[in-house]
């Protein structure tokens, strides 16, 4: 068996984990790690911050489904990562975090750069590991990765004090792979019983509708999803983290539902006798008061996660497993019962065109003033025009809202924002993230003069690789979100939401070498998206000033019910 | 209603404190928790008694099973007849002159509690039961003589006939 010291073995078991690329921030519990990795193949990117590294790991993985590799080093370099873990958590979302730490002979003394990693990150991760001994170095980033990207994904930390990476001991390096942990066996495969309950009351729904949320992204379940819905003809709505999990563009397609959810989508939901819900964990957000919610459904949920199951809105047929599993095997079922075409469902869904008809999205455009509607608009149409197909990353605010209104998604791992943690900051470095990923793909981070500010400094990142991938600020010099409930339920009184003081954005790129274009006006707006989305390989900010005043409708008005809704009355 | 929560788990770095943590993360109370190692030393068993009703344990019970380390989790009524419970209790009460001592030797013949401890002032003593006759047990006590102090162990509890955690 071969020989290797702790930190050749941080970097070989990675490799063999078939890992090409980490993102992270080196310092002194680290050291000897960064010095294996000089020699790897492994590709490692410097970010300029550790909660960047780690949206960037974020970022790569919500594109691939693979596990995301972020390597900081102990004490404030592992503090500064919980932010992006909690964004992570939030969404379930498969990575893996090695942090230095300190010797373990000082572990517990307040050593310089000293902190207790596994307690800080603790609520924000699926799981952690302090490696006591170098001997548990390979074997806790193999389990870590087995856990991080099995039942419902999430971050994992492996924390390694510095002693245990020491480059004079060697020892045997153990290249086997299965992994079993007694006390962890996610479910995969959906209960056959409840599985045939739930493929006889789909066919005998009247006014079904199929929820997806971003399990049946993070879960590949997208292909089954949407051959289910089209043979049994059902409208599909998505939650914020399922956009992208079926065509948008679709006839069966309604949007996205909950606090800012299209009028369609949440009266369709609310007018149901039955939701299909599939991983989704009907989120607060989504839901508006459960006590209201959805009066007439009854609730099929798929979920991987037990305890998501019942927690808010209770389960009529519950079935626990993998996304795609279950479907496939609902599928399978739907045959079995000889389900071929799909019931008469007419009335419904003339139901539906009715409240289609609403056009709840609709705005009026002003002369010499640019909506943040029609921006997402534009760069959406010319998109489409140039077969673009994007990936999206947003920060969160009232940009994002309208990029998961207004946005069309034809695959899966297209749409990446924040939805769980709502983390601000994430945007740019998730866009680093999706690019490396995917080279060929084109990358468009929409953000906010908020968010932009939370991690700018990973430009120095775009600079470096230069990395063609487009970002555009909706720029309207306020906290748009937090003013929009200042201007509705405080008064007016725009407490702290005006960001005076800010760069000029166009400067701020130039000084990183890079192109920078501001929009004023909306006769210029669809010339220069269209010149900026032309030039593929180049990066640039635009940089484009919106109206202060426009809020994001719908609004669901709190402690209603998902059709209590404000519209705009433009 | 009062819930014993019997948790059996592998005994790595942290498992303890995920198991508490998610309680307080989660806001569910803990009214007393007992945690040690089972005959198989890479297993700890935890007994937490809580407060909650049916809905508010069973999302306990799911989210406790959620935990990577946490092999199986049972939840039973507080005095079911399902389950022998236990908490130990140590007491120390003023104990002077001889006819207080004699009173307190009779509450303890009562209850069946002993007298573990003897100083000229001082008795502890020592009663094992289940938490609800502890409560008794205490009250009486503290009737009889002044407490100077009281320790708990929580309680310890285990399903009758042939349910068990390991199966």
């Amino acid at each position: 068996m071969e020989k290797l010291n702790g930190a050749k073995q941080v970097v070989r078991v990675l490799e063999d984990l078939g890992v090409d690329r980490i993102f992270g921030y080196p310092g002194a519990a680290v050291t000897d790690i960064y010095d294996e990795l000089f020699d790897s193949k492994i590709t490692h990117v410097l970010a300029r911050h550790e909660q960047g590294a780690v949206h960037m790991a974020d970022g790569f993985a919500r594109c691939t489904g693979k596990v995301g590799v972020a390597l900081v080093t102990s004490g404030p370099g592992a503090t500064n990562t919980v932010t992006a873990l909690a964004t992570a958590y939030g969404d379930s979302i498969p990575l893996v975090l090695i942090t230095g730490q300190v010797s373990t002979d000082l572990i517990g003394t307040d050593a310089f750069q000293e902190v207790d990693t596994m307690g800080v990150t603790r609520p924000v991760v699926k799981y952690s590991f302090l490696c006591k001994k170098p001997e548990d170095i390979a074997k806790n980033i193999r389990k870590a990765f087995y856990i991080a990207s099995t039942g419902r994904k999430g971050p994992v930390v492996v924390d390694i004090p510095k002693n245990c990476q020491n480059r004079s001991y060697l020892f045997d390096y153990e290249k086997k792979s299965d992994i079993s942990i007694r006390s962890y066996n996610p479910t995969v495969f959906g209960h056959k019983g409840q599985v045939k309950r739930a493929a006889a009351q789909l066919i005998k729904a009247k006014q079904p509708v199929m929820l997806l949320g971003g399990g049946v992204v993070q879960g590949d379940a997208s292909e089954v999803a949407s051959k289910i819905a089209r043979r049994l003809n059902f409208p599909v709505v998505t939650t914020l983290m399922g956009i992208s999990a079926y065509p948008t563009t679709d006839r069966q397609y309604l949007g996205m539902i909950g606090m800012h959810g299209l009028y369609e989508a949440n009266e369709t939901m609310h007018n149901s006798d039955l939701i299909f819900a599939v991983g989704t964990r009907f989120a607060d957000r989504a839901t508006n008061m459960v006590a209201k919610y959805c009066p007439n459904a009854s609730v099929i949920h798929i979920d991987v996660d037990p305890a998501s199951i019942s927690k808010t809105v209770s389960a009529n047929i519950p079935i626990v497993g993998d996304a795609r599993t279950v479907l496939t095997q609902i599928d399978k079922e739907l045959d079995e019962l000889g389900q071929k075409e799909p019931a008469d469902l007419s009335g419904w869904w003339s139901q539906i065109e009715e409240f289609k008809k609403k056009n709840c999205l609709k705005y009026a455009k002003k002369e010499g003033m640019i909506r943040p509607q029609e921006v997402i608009e534009t760069i959406n149409r010319i998109s489409n025009e140039l077969k673009l197909n994007p990936i999206i990353t947003t920060d969160v605010g009232q940009h994002q809202m309208f990029s998961a209104q207004y946005f069309d998604f034809e695959s899966p791992r297209h749409f990446i924002t924040s939805g769980g943690l709502g983390t601000m900051g994430v945007g740019l470095p998730a866009a680093i993230g999706a690019k490396f990923a995917i080279p060929d793909a084109n990358v468009f981070c929409i953000t906010g003069d908020g968010s932009f500010q939370m991690n700018m400094q990973e430009l120095a990142v775009c600079r470096k690789y230069k990395l063609p991938i487009k970002i555009f600020i909706l720029d309207n010099s306020v906290l748009g979100m937090v003013r929009q409930f200042q201007t509705v339920f405080y008064k007016e009184r725009y407490s702290a939401t005006n960001l005076d003081g800010n760069p000029d954005f166009v400067k701020l790129v130039e000084a990183y070498g890079f192109k920078g274009i501001r929009i004023t006006d909306n006769d210029k707006l669809e010339s220069t998206i269209r010149e900026v989305l032309m030039a593929k390989d180049e990066f640039t900010l635009v940089d484009i000033i919106t109206d202060t005043n426009t809020k994001v409708m719908p609004w669901l008005r709190a402690n209603g019910s998902m059709i209590d809704m404000m519209l705009n009355e433009e | 209603m009062r819930q014993i929560i019997s948790i059996l788990l592998e005994n790595e770095v942290g498992a303890l404190s995920r198991v508490v943590g998610l309680f307080s993360q989660r806001g569910y109370n803990i009214e007393n928790i007992t945690a040690a190692p089972t005959e198989d030393k890479t297993l700890s068993r935890i007994t937490i008694l809580t407060e909650g009703d049916g809905a508010i344990v069973e999302r306990i019970t799911k989210q406790l099973h959620k935990l990577v380390n946490v092999i199986k989790v049972s939840s039973q009524q507080d005095n079911s007849v399902d389950i022998v419970e236990r908490e130990i209790l140590f007491v120390k009460v003023q104990a002077v002159g001889h006819t207080l001592r004699e009173e307190i030797k009779t509450l303890c013949d009562i209850f069946k509690a002993q007298i573990v401890d003897i100083t000229p002032e001082l008795y502890i003593l020592q009663y094992v039961d289940t938490s609800f006759e502890v409560d008794r047990f205490l009250k009486a006590v503290s009737e009889q003589a002044e407490v100077v102090e009281t320790v708990r162990s929580g309680v310890c509890g285990i399903f009758r006939g042939e349910h068990s955690l390991h199966s």
